[in-house]
């Protein structure tokens, strides 16, 4: 009936044009816009005092010789490394969380507590533990095994396990609700039908749960990489102008310092474009390998 | 049976364990924070602060403009908030259950922009604010959110899809209820406990975020929190006046930890209508 009345579906559409009209504006000027002014700024040399100058591909061609950029881009792929360790973690975590015991909402909330906390917060928070003679974690290893610990986040070869090592105790409590949610879901069925079979636990993890978990997997590995290719706050703040040697600084920071500390515009949009390129790509190779192993219903 | 109770003491034994791990940072944040400037470097390390006091607190407080940093946070999350989940929740309404035309290109086109990096948009993004004199007021991490959110979008559109059942439109529209009042009077009530659920995660990343108002705010008085907090950093850490910064950074969690407690359930609920379950 509604449609036979033109009045009324002109009306509709009226409407219905201006609730879609705010995000694509939005969209036109906080994402359209901004990526083709991008792409321009690349190609010149802007401090933002001078006009902008033309200088076609050299920035691109700077980077290419830029070792700092290089170590920026080396640190941060280091740091993917927590990716599969957290998975590992946050996995079996979720495995005995999925058991029926008393106080386990508390025992949830308490893992999902740093997820929750302010990256800054808990970043400085981090600062004082790893302290070389002060903190908590040295002194803990001092007392308990009797080893002497590094200077945490003041040698560089210390810094990115550091990293690695709080971004573990944050981000462990938002995976593991996730793999939760999909144990879950797996039917019990298939595991007595395991057991009949008379397979053991650990056949029963290899054969059942990692695999039907596949696409839990995938969505943490896809985020997880999208993540730490930008991350920027604590590195901000626990590795003070890049740690030593540079050696915590990632791409988003690299990026950070050429437009907002020197004021290199031009520069640090061509980075910004390797940066966006490096996870289109690494995104679209992931896509790509999932057919062959995420498991689709 | 007995094999299934010690596993579950086992499993218990092993979340204990570990739970000493994740929750005695945030211990021992609360407990130096606590604790006179001349006692933190006490070997071995006390937990509990004799003699206790509130002076860092007091003193984080006058030192810092940590209420302005408040209030400022506090803006930014209620505006954005409040008008940005509304929007979000037209549009969710209007993809979700209506055909029009370029319907398709127009919702992926916006799902495309969650492909976009930050750091690709944040340069012509503080160029084009500071263009406007913005740079110094809040307005270039407000205005952005007033225009809705793709993945809230997606999330509520995926909601209604379940929640609102088309026919239920469609006796609205034979009685002769308008669209926009259809919108208000059904659609808007039903998307209730979804809209609840993205607000309390928005209310945890605005408040959490750090780089936008890092590069923007720059007078103290102007800046939010986290960047307050960040900005102690190097007042305070030269002379290893721990007891402050970890003063100021339980006033920073403080909020956050709050409404998390008060509005777990909603954490919870957006898990499970957004489908993640494998």
């Amino acid at each position: 009936m509604k449609n036979k009345l033109p009045g009324y579906r002109k009306k509709e559409l009226w409407w219905i044009y201006s609730f879609v009209l705010p995000p694509v504006l939005g969209f036109l000027i906080f994402g359209l816009a901004p990526i083709l002014y991008s792409i321009y700024m690349s190609f010149h040399h802007w401090d933002m005092l001078s006009p902008p100058e033309w200088i076609g591909l050299a920035n691109y061609v700077d980077l290419l010789k830029d070792e700092k950029f290089y170590k920026s881009i080396f640190n941060t792929f280091y740091l993917l490394l927590g990716i599969p360790i957290g998975m590992v973690v946050s996995l079996l975590l979720a495995i005995l969380m999925n058991r029926k015991l008393k106080g386990i909402s508390v025992m949830r909330t308490i893992y999902y507590l740093p997820v929750i906390s302010p990256i800054i917060a808990v970043s400085l928070l981090w600062q004082w533990i790893l302290n070389k003679d002060y903190g908590l974690l040295n002194n803990f290893l001092w007392q308990l095994f009797g080893i002497e610990g590094p200077n945490w986040l003041g040698e560089a070869d210390w810094v990115k396990p550091s990293l690695i090592l709080i971004g573990l105790w944050g981000g462990v409590g938002g995976t593991m609700v996730l793999y939760l949610a999909g144990l879950q879901s797996i039917s019990s069925t298939y595991y007595e039908a395991a057991e009949i079979d008379g397979a053991g636990g650990w056949q029963k993890l290899k054969t059942i749960t990692i695999p039907l978990l596949t696409p839990i997997h995938f969505f943490v590995v896809v985020m997880g990489v999208i993540g730490t290719f930008q991350s920027f706050s604590q590195i901000y703040v626990l590795a003070v102008d890049g740690g030593p040697e540079y050696s915590g600084a990632t791409i988003v920071y690299y990026i950070f310092q050429n437009a907002f500390a020197y004021f290199n515009m031009g520069y640090a949009s061509a980075g910004a474009w390797v940066l966006g390129l490096i996870i289109f790509l690494i995104t679209l190779v992931q896509f790509k390998l999932s057919d062959r192993w995420v498991y689709q219903e | 049976m007995q094999y299934k109770k010690t596993a579950d003491a086992w499993a218990m034994f092993l979340l204990l364990l570990g739970s000493v791990f994740m929750i005695a940072p945030f211990i021992w944040t609360l407990s130096t924070s606590l604790k006179h400037q001349q006692h933190i470097f006490d070997l071995p390390p006390k937990w509990i602060p004799s003699p206790a006091t509130f002076g860092n607190f007091q003193a984080v407080w006058e030192e810092s403009p940590l209420l302005f940093g408040f209030l400022n946070s506090m803006t930014i999350v209620v505006v954005v908030l409040t008008v940005g989940l509304f929007v979000s929740a037209m549009s969710s309404y209007a993809f979700g259950k209506f055909e029009f035309p370029y319907k398709g290109v127009l919702f992926m086109g916006l799902l495309g922009t969650m492909m976009i990096p930050y750091s690709v948009v944040m340069i012509p993004q503080y160029i084009g604010f500071s263009a406007l004199q913005w740079v110094d007021t809040l307005l270039p991490l407000i205005v952005p959110g007033l225009f809705g959110n793709i993945v809230v979008i997606f999330f509520l559109k995926q909601y209604l899809a379940g929640a609102l059942p088309n026919d239920l439109i469609e006796a609205a529209k034979i009685d002769g209820s308008g669209f926009f009042r259809i919108f208000w009077t059904i659609a808007l009530p039903i998307m209730k406990p979804a809209l609840a659920a993205q607000a309390a995660l928005g209310f945890m990343g605005i408040w959490n975020d750090f780089l936008g108002p890092l590069i923007y705010l720059h007078t103290p008085e102007k800046q939010t929190i986290q960047v307050l907090i960040a900005s102690m950093q190097s007042m305070y850490i030269s002379g290893s006046n721990y007891p402050m910064i970890m003063a100021a950074a339980v006033i920073a969690m403080l909020p956050v930890i709050l409404v998390f407690f008060f509005c777990q359930r909603y954490f919870v609920e957006s898990l499970a209508i957004s489908g993640i379950k494998g």
